[in-house]
């Protein structure tokens, strides 16, 4: 850092900063890719279980439907507090990174799965069809056709997911995670320390950027429309 | 080989029922291309999807290959449509696999042969179907005619004895068309396969249809030999589909001339005979032609001419050629 650069970051102690980095990188892998997990089957039932669909099942359907509209109405901060016994059940504690995984991945999922769901809706029904026509099992078609199909899809619902993600881990820090946003609330915002706050929110914007590219890049290369 | 008996179908639409089919009796015989003809809405698509169960009947049985479809269990009706290959209107090919994995994609479900064994016979079928050094393209890559042979090749994989034909010519142009319906016609040749297809358009079905059913609201009105139901229609709707098709010879009607106006009909090598001349002469009978064509209806080529007849003796004219084996038809004007 040369002299000038020090005194415009006066407050900004880059060790913390590199801390904080780390944590959110962390709370995001985690929670995308157990997100990914969670949603991905979640929303490939949503899907099946719709009207009209392979295994319509007017009653499952309502009730998934039910269950992810619930969760998805929960505000992420109140969904963080409520959580805390279910946390502490899962993962032994309540606090820090592993505390905020299991509330960011129960509200990103359920909106991850609706993307998924509208990523399947997309399918050509036609190719469906014709899966069906060739004698696939319900199981074939799910894995050997639709999935497929709906890669690009999927690969840009994970996209908004993990930026979305992003914003949710800024919240983490109610429950003593840190992370980025956790230091732009603290420093910047409570202390006034707009140094912080600059190089804070610099920083995710980069992230996002970086993630939108990812994602970019994975569906242009799984696309063959 | 397939034969549906009292086929009924009926869809639930917001608080009413909707009869797609009322009531459908056909047999197609093994190693025939049956045609089913009638525009949008005349229960065409649905009656196609009664032959390998993809919508089931409300009422009425199907039976293929000597078998009661309805009577399988999953595991049978799958079995059943791999016996069945099906191409369609808009190809429903996999857009995220190549030409040759699409191909494979049958052969791969059904998991009988090693991955060698698929890819191979893929290639052959590809080679079959003039597309081998297309292989390793997307279908996003190709034509519609080339995503049609796809189509085609996909649908043999599993070395079927029946093919289901959508529609399978409506979204391509007519030079494709041609050449789509002309391997069609080389398959049911080579490997007898049996040909079910579904069009709203009579051209197909005069190129490539062995026997043909016009439906209309979800009834069988008119059914019979293809140069039969073509040359003599008698349903309405049958009239209307030719007339649509351009085939109709419609002139005649309303014209002005003197004399009677008839309609003449060849058929077979009677069509290139030089009757017209010859009877004209001989009778004293002087001719205009009104209207006229020549063409095909698969390999039977046929003629049919609309004369005005003046002078001489008509009547014996007109004997010469019904005793020539020409159809004679008189039309009022």
């Amino acid at each position: 850092m040369s002299a000038a650069g020090s005194a415009l970051f006066a407050n900004v102690d880059w060790a913390e900063i590199g801390r904080a980095g780390v944590d959110t990188l962390a709370m995001l892998g985690g929670s995308l890719v157990l997100t990914v997990a969670v949603g991905l089957p979640l929303g490939v039932l949503l899907f099946l279980t719709g009207r009209g669909q392979l295994l319509a099942q007017p009653l499952a359907h309502g009730l998934l439907s039910v269950l992810v509209n619930v969760l998805r109405s929960v505000p992420f901060i109140i969904l963080l507090i409520v959580m805390i016994p279910v946390t502490v059940v899962l993962v032994g504690t309540s606090l820090g990174v592993p505390g905020a995984i299991p509330p960011l991945v129960v509200g990103a999922a359920p909106f991850f799965a609706r993307l998924v769901e509208s990523a399947l809706r997309e399918v050509d029904r036609g190719v469906i069809e014709a899966a069906q026509a060739m004698g696939a099992s319900p199981r074939q078609i799910v894995f050997d056709a639709l999935l497929p199909e709906a890669t690009p899809g999927i690969l840009a619902a994970a996209t908004v997911t993990a930026i979305a993600l992003v914003s949710y881990t800024a919240m983490a820090g109610v429950v003593g995670a840190g992370g980025l946003g956790d230091l732009a609330v603290r420093f910047g915002y409570q202390r006034f320390q707009t140094d912080v706050m600059v190089v804070t929110v610099a920083l995710l914007l980069v992230l996002v950027q970086v993630l939108q590219m990812i994602g970019d890049r994975a569906v242009a290369h799984f696309s063959r429309r | 080989m397939i034969e549906l008996s009292d086929i009924h179908k009926t869809y639930r639409a917001g608080s009413g029922e909707v009869a797609a089919l009322r009531g459908i009796d056909l047999r197609v015989a093994a190693g025939e291309v049956f045609g089913v003809i009638g525009q949008s809405g005349a229960g065409k698509s649905s009656l196609i999807r009664m032959i390998n169960l993809l919508e089931r009947p409300t009422a009425g049985r199907v039976t293929v290959d000597g078998v009661d479809a309805a009577s399988l269990d999953a595991a049978g009706l799958r079995g059943l449509r791999r016996r069945i290959g099906m191409i369609f209107q808009h190809f429903n090919l996999l857009s995220s696999k190549t030409v040759v994995e699409n191909v494979a994609f049958p052969l791969q479900l059904e998991g009988r042969l090693s991955r060698e064994d698929i890819r191979a016979r893929a290639l052959a079928l590809l080679d079959r179907v003039d597309l081998a050094d297309q292989a390793d393209k997307y279908p996003a890559q190709l034509s519609g005619g080339q995503k049609q042979r796809v189509g085609v090749a996909r649908a043999l994989a599993c070395e079927p004895k029946i093919l289901l034909c959508d529609e399978a010519t409506s979204a391509l142009d007519p030079e494709t068309t041609r050449q789509v319906l002309r391997l069609l016609r080389e398959l049911n040749g080579e490997l007898g396969l049996t040909i079910v297809l579904i069009t709203h358009e009579m051209d197909v079905i005069r190129r490539v249809c062995d026997r043909v059913a016009v439906l209309e609201a979800g009834r069988v009105v008119e059914q019979g030999v293809v140069a039969d139901v073509f040359l003599s229609p008698r349903h309405a709707t049958t009239r209307r589909l030719i007339e649509e098709g351009g085939d109709a010879d419609d002139a005649g009607a309303g014209g002005p001339g003197a004399g009677r106006t008839v309609r003449l009909t060849y058929r077979g090598e009677t069509t290139y005979a030089p009757l017209l001349g010859r009877i004209a002469r001989e009778t004293g009978v002087d001719y205009s032609i009104l209207g006229g064509r020549v063409a095909h209806i698969r390999d039977l080529p046929y003629g049919q001419l609309t004369l005005a007849l003046v002078g001489g003796d008509v009547d014996a004219a007109l004997a010469q050629f019904a005793a020539a084996g020409v159809a004679v038809e008189e039309i009022d004007r």
